[in-house]
């Protein structure tokens, strides 16, 4: 492991990223845009809106982060650049983190300018701090791009890597306890909720910008971060010098 | 006779299922330039990708400058220049170079070094997406330089050349070869045999013929590098 190979990455990862201007322009865009469609949404119930805004500003980064790292893992893979990555002295763990840390970097651009518009402009409330908001949506974006990471070696074509989002995701955000709590599920469908990581990160996004704190706060980071520590490795796994 | 750069012994390599090198033995001259010679789909790429030590190998042995493949000292002397040109396209020529000079430790010198090497000095700070695919093959060749490795392995570098940038670059891996290091190229085109100080004959994952292109020549008692090689294709 070498911090200037981590950094190396992370600054190749940031220089394709300044190259692509759209796709930056909307991940900073496409968030607050839907929060604020979101607003108006629930015109007429504006508790709904209160109480599933603030983690939502968090939750963003999950989503985007998945989908970039899955689609740009996918081209390392079908260009080569890989192949020739892994037949150079890099450690499999400098390119992990030289993507976390690149992922990690914009995700909180884009928790910065989610919260401005939710926190300020759309009106939505945190009790906690708006600092442990962005912290988390961090957080977050390294899981998603953890989990995008890991599956995006099952995937051999582009549209295998975007339908992974709604197989993947879709399910772990409906049971999160977003839409309905989790409570009123029937009780396979909490078992399943319970075994999955969007659930706790979810949970801990609500409980922050609720104002709760707690034991149950620390089991959310705890399988938040245990989490993304298991995909990382999952994801290194999948990375193989040698191929057939 | 000089130490072999490459040593191959019974290696035997499946891909699919199917049985790409039944068992291929080899050694390769060091500081030569070597072509591997032989048509599309025989197992060259294969071959390659086993003496770099990215190919799950069923047996055999591989060696490369008197050690094991794929170990990360290894990783540094060996450089491999796939087919299809591995670099980054959403970047500049010069971003590629930087990142790949950083992982190798090269010095930030080399950069505009390899760039003069290949041809490229103009299109530094242009997009590899931009480039003509000749020019891509040349940024993908660049990288491989810039560590100075002391064995050079490239798939087909030659293919879609201007034949003027050809001829140049051929001159450079001899260039190369005279500062000690090892060349392995790959080529599907005959004509290019004779570009070579040592040549690798091969066809349906064997091994026809091992030799200087003289040797080849007397043996077979053909002129043409392409004759022999058909007729040595008939004995197999």
């Amino acid at each position: 492991m070498s911090v200037k190979n981590t950094l190396a990455t992370a600054i190749r990862v940031l220089a394709q990223l300044r190259h692509d201007r759209r796709t930056l322009a909307l991940v900073l865009v496409v968030p607050p845009a839907l929060l604020t469609l979101l607003r108006y949404v629930f015109d007429a119930s504006p508790g709904t809106f209160a109480r599933i805004g603030p983690p939502l500003v968090g939750l963003f980064p999950l989503i985007v982060m998945f989908l970039i790292t899955s689609i740009a893992m996918l081209r390392e893979r079908t260009t080569g650049t890989l192949e020739r990555l892994m037949s150079m002295p890099l450690a499999k763990l400098d390119l992990l983190l030289g993507y976390g840390l690149a992922f990690a970097l914009l995700a909180a651009v884009q928790a910065a300018v989610t919260s401005t518009v939710g926190f300020w402009l759309l009106d939505l409330h945190t009790s906690g701090s708006v600092l442990a908001v962005a912290a988390l949506a961090i957080a977050n974006a390294v899981l998603g791009m953890a989990l995008g990471l890991f599956l995006s070696a099952f995937a051999s074509t582009e549209f295998q890597a975007v339908q992974f989002m709604p197989a993947v995701l879709f399910p772990q955000v409906l049971l999160s306890g977003l839409l309905a709590p989790r409570e009123h599920m029937p009780h396979v469908l909490r078992i399943a909720s319970d075994a999955l990581p969007v659930t706790y990160a979810y949970d801990a996004l609500s409980r922050v910008t609720s104002g709760q704190s707690g034991a149950r706060l620390w089991l959310d980071l705890g399988v938040t971060l245990g989490a993304i520590l298991l995909a990382l490795m999952l994801g290194a796994a999948t990375l193989r010098r040698r191929t057939a | 006779m000089t130490a072999a750069a490459v040593e191959v012994r019974d290696l035997r390599v499946k891909r699919g299922g199917k049985v790409v090198l039944p068992a291929v033995s080899l050694e390769i001259p060091a500081g030569s330039v070597t072509g591997l010679l032989g048509p599309s789909g025989c197992g060259k790429t294969t071959l390659l990708r086993a003496i770099v030590g990215v190919q799950r190998v069923e047996s055999g042995e591989v060696r490369v400058l008197g050690d094991p493949v794929g170990t990360p000292v290894q990783r540094r002397r060996v450089a491999y220049v796939t087919q299809a040109p591995s670099v980054y396209a959403d970047l500049t020529v010069r971003e590629n170079l930087r990142y790949f000079a950083e992982i190798l430790g090269a010095e930030a010198s080399r950069i505009d070094a390899v760039a003069v090497t290949v041809g490229l000095t103009e299109h530094l700070d242009t997009r590899v997406a931009s480039l003509s695919g000749g020019e891509r093959s040349r940024a993908s060749l660049a990288v491989a330089l810039l560590g100075k490795p002391e064995l050079l392995i490239l798939d087909e570098p030659t293919v879609s050349l201007d034949p003027v940038l050809r001829r140049e670059l051929w001159q450079t891996f001899h260039r190369l070869a005279d500062d000690g290091a090892t060349l392995l190229v790959a080529s599907h085109v005959m004509d290019e045999a004779d570009r070579c100080d040592h040549l690798v004959f091969m066809r349906e994952g064997e091994i026809i013929a091992s030799a200087s292109p003289d040797e080849i020549r007397r043996q077979t008692g053909k002129d043409d590098l392409e004759d022999a090689f058909i007729s040595l294709a008939g004995e197999q």
